[in-house]
């Protein structure tokens, strides 16, 4: 296997994730999922505020694929453009943790003694409190809205990169080519950025994929409890509850955003997992 | 071992005044006027400075948080509901047993599912018994707990029409419940398990059992297992603060008269001091089974244990 060692280390976990099978079809539905979101305006055979007060509630059928709901609207379109908020939310909502946390996490890691003390007991204080009640208190505060709901998710789930950062942070900085680079004198804050962090990717990205369901799955759940996106924007969490209250005569409302929102998170672990596997060190021969 | 166990008290309670802090910040800062919230709109602007005034709240901010501690550490005074003005202490505290109780009993479900689940699965490591506990288990985890209690009452309720979708009181009110919130605990802990146990039959201790002839059921639970308990047990603590904060959509989906559903409710009536005081309770309850669980692994574990002796 000689071509093998010369390959970059990306590179060859990319070819180890693409030979799992399941997380290759995790690759493969979020790839759909992001065409689905992008193309939404091309999928959706309706859009998603369209009313037809003489077709609520209609079982699904050829025009309507997911059948209507109870303003007549087409639950198809509606879900279609849900992958949008769904992913959007997903997305910057972890890149809000991810900057914060990892930010405070390779600081702690980084500096250590005081600054990392100080650090660690505020993240031990966020902990403390359970994330989605830290994200309803945050939501309670902020009001709805598709901007408060990332950021409220997103400080929900600092602590966990916090800690995914400082511990990597801390693995590496021992590690001999910081010494060399430290002996050299470079400068502290261009060793943590140029030469720490990008080492520390591993961990991150996988914490990320996993965080990305988490964090849609956070922000269902405040959509459901009617703290999310405001009406009539199609979230997945907000249509689920809407279709509660028909749940008797009319399960297909409440049942088709909840598969996508199954279908959309179980993609993002499928998908984590391998990453999880395939970037492992211990793995790479 | 004991003082272990006062420090680590003591390390909580710092920890708990920056959670209150953080609390009642953001509480604080929400915007809307408590005593427009009680008295209403109308409300005549010198009825309105008046109770502001009773209420304290034309005081600096740091003078009502340091106000509202002080009286929530000596008197368990968590202030008034802004809706009974009732005091919020005998709001939450008649809900919480039902909180608890779901939670609970969803760990038992985790756990009794869970374990099991794992130790299987690691014993036919790669066999069709593996593939399909660790497909169910990714299920579980992907699965959203209002989907999956809508689904449950889809089935069970309306469908097939044998258990109960809304309630409290009865044990068949309550499997559907504690089913919803257990299981997605019970994915993780099962594949938690698994890993652990995996790990663990790689040892030499464990070749030893089994070369010594002992049947392969004492070496999974006596030698195996015993060992591998030790991280699923910190897990089964982690997810005791998942499982409440899930008991909050749990309560909402099938009507339970608990903690969640108040202050789920309560977002709705503005009325702060309530979710201010729910949410301090949970945060309180997770952090004393965090400290339990940590003081547990410290007993399983001699290594940690002969640190404190």
């Amino acid at each position: 296997m000689r071509h093998e060692v010369q390959e970059g280390p990306w590179k060859s976990a990319f070819r180890r994730l693409i030979r799992n099978r399941s997380s290759l079809i995790g690759l493969i539905v979020l790839i759909a999922l992001i065409l689905v979101a992008v193309f939404a305006d091309q999928i959706a055979p309706f859009t998603f505020r369209e009313q037809n007060l003489d077709a609520t509630f209609l079982m699904p059928n050829a025009v309507n694929f997911f059948g209507t709901d109870n303003f007549g609207r087409d639950i198809f379109s509606r879900v279609v453009y849900g992958t949008r908020i769904s992913l959007m939310v997903g997305v910057i909502s972890v890149s809000i943790a991810l900057v914060i946390g990892g930010g405070l996490g390779a600081i702690a890691g980084y500096f250590g003694g005081y600054l990392d003390t100080i650090v660690m007991r505020f993240v031990d204080v966020l902990i403390s409190i359970p994330s989605i009640l830290l994200a309803i208190s945050i939501s309670v505060t902020l009001g709805g809205g598709l901007r408060n709901v990332m950021i409220a998710v997103g400080i929900g789930s600092i602590p966990s990169y916090a800690r995914v950062m400082r511990a990597s942070v801390l693995s590496i900085k021992e590690l001999q080519f910081i010494e060399a680079a430290r002996a050299l004198g470079t400068k502290k804050h261009i060793i943590l950025l140029r030469h720490i962090i990008p080492n520390t990717l591993a961990p991150v990205i996988v914490q990320s994929t996993l965080g990305v369901a988490g964090a849609i799955l956070a922000a269902a759940g405040l959509g459901f409890i009617g703290l999310g996106i405001e009406p009539p924007n199609p979230e997945w969490g907000a249509m689920l509850n809407a279709g509660r209250q028909f749940i008797r005569d009319y399960p297909h409302m409440s049942i088709y955003p909840g598969i996508a929102i199954m279908i959309t998170i179980l993609s993002l672990n499928l998908l984590g997992d391998g990453l999880r596997d395939a970037l492992d060190p211990k793995m790479d021969r | 071992m004991i003082r272990y166990i006062v420090r680590r008290v003591l390390l909580l309670i710092p920890v708990l005044l920056g959670v209150s802090f953080i609390v009642f910040s953001l509480i604080h800062f929400t915007p809307g006027d408590p005593a427009m919230i009680i008295l209403g709109e109308s409300a005549p602007p010198e009825a309105l400075e008046a109770l502001r005034l009773e209420m304290g709240l034309n005081d600096p901010f740091l003078v009502q948080y340091g106000r509202y501690v002080f009286n929530v550490v000596t008197k368990l005074d968590f202030g008034r509901s802004y809706v009974t003005r009732r005091l919020v202490f005998n709001e939450i505290i008649g809900q919480f047993p039902n909180t608890v109780k779901l939670a609970a009993l969803a760990v038992m479900v985790a756990i009794s599912i869970g374990i099991p689940a794992g130790v299987i699965a690691a014993t036919h490591q790669n066999k069709w018994i593996d593939n399909v506990t660790m497909f169910f288990s990714l299920l579980g985890v992907s699965m959203p707990i209002f989907w999956q209690g809508i689904l449950l009452i889809l089935i069970f309720s309306l469908s097939l029409q044998w258990l109960p979708s809304s309630g409290f009181n009865t044990w068949q009110q309550m499997i559907l419940p504690s089913l919803t919130l257990g299981s997605g605990s019970a994915a993780i802990i099962a594949r938690m398990t698994r890993s652990q146990m995996l790990e663990v039959y790689r040892q030499d201790y464990v070749r030893t059992a089994r070369s010594k002839g002992l049947k392969e059921r004492v070496v999974v639970l006596r030698h195996a297992l015993k060992n591998a308990l030790i991280p699923i047990v910190t897990i089964i603590g982690l997810q005791f603060g998942f499982l409440l904060g899930g008991a909050v959509l749990t309560e909402s989906i099938f009507g339970i008269p608990g903690l969640g559903r108040l202050i789920v409710n309560s977002i709705r009536t503005k009325d702060m001091m309530i979710i201010q005081g729910g949410v301090l309770l949970i945060a309180l309850t997770f952090s004393l089974i965090n400290l339990f669980v940590d003081v547990l692994y410290a007993y399983l574990d001699p290594r940690i244990r002969s640190q404190y002796k």
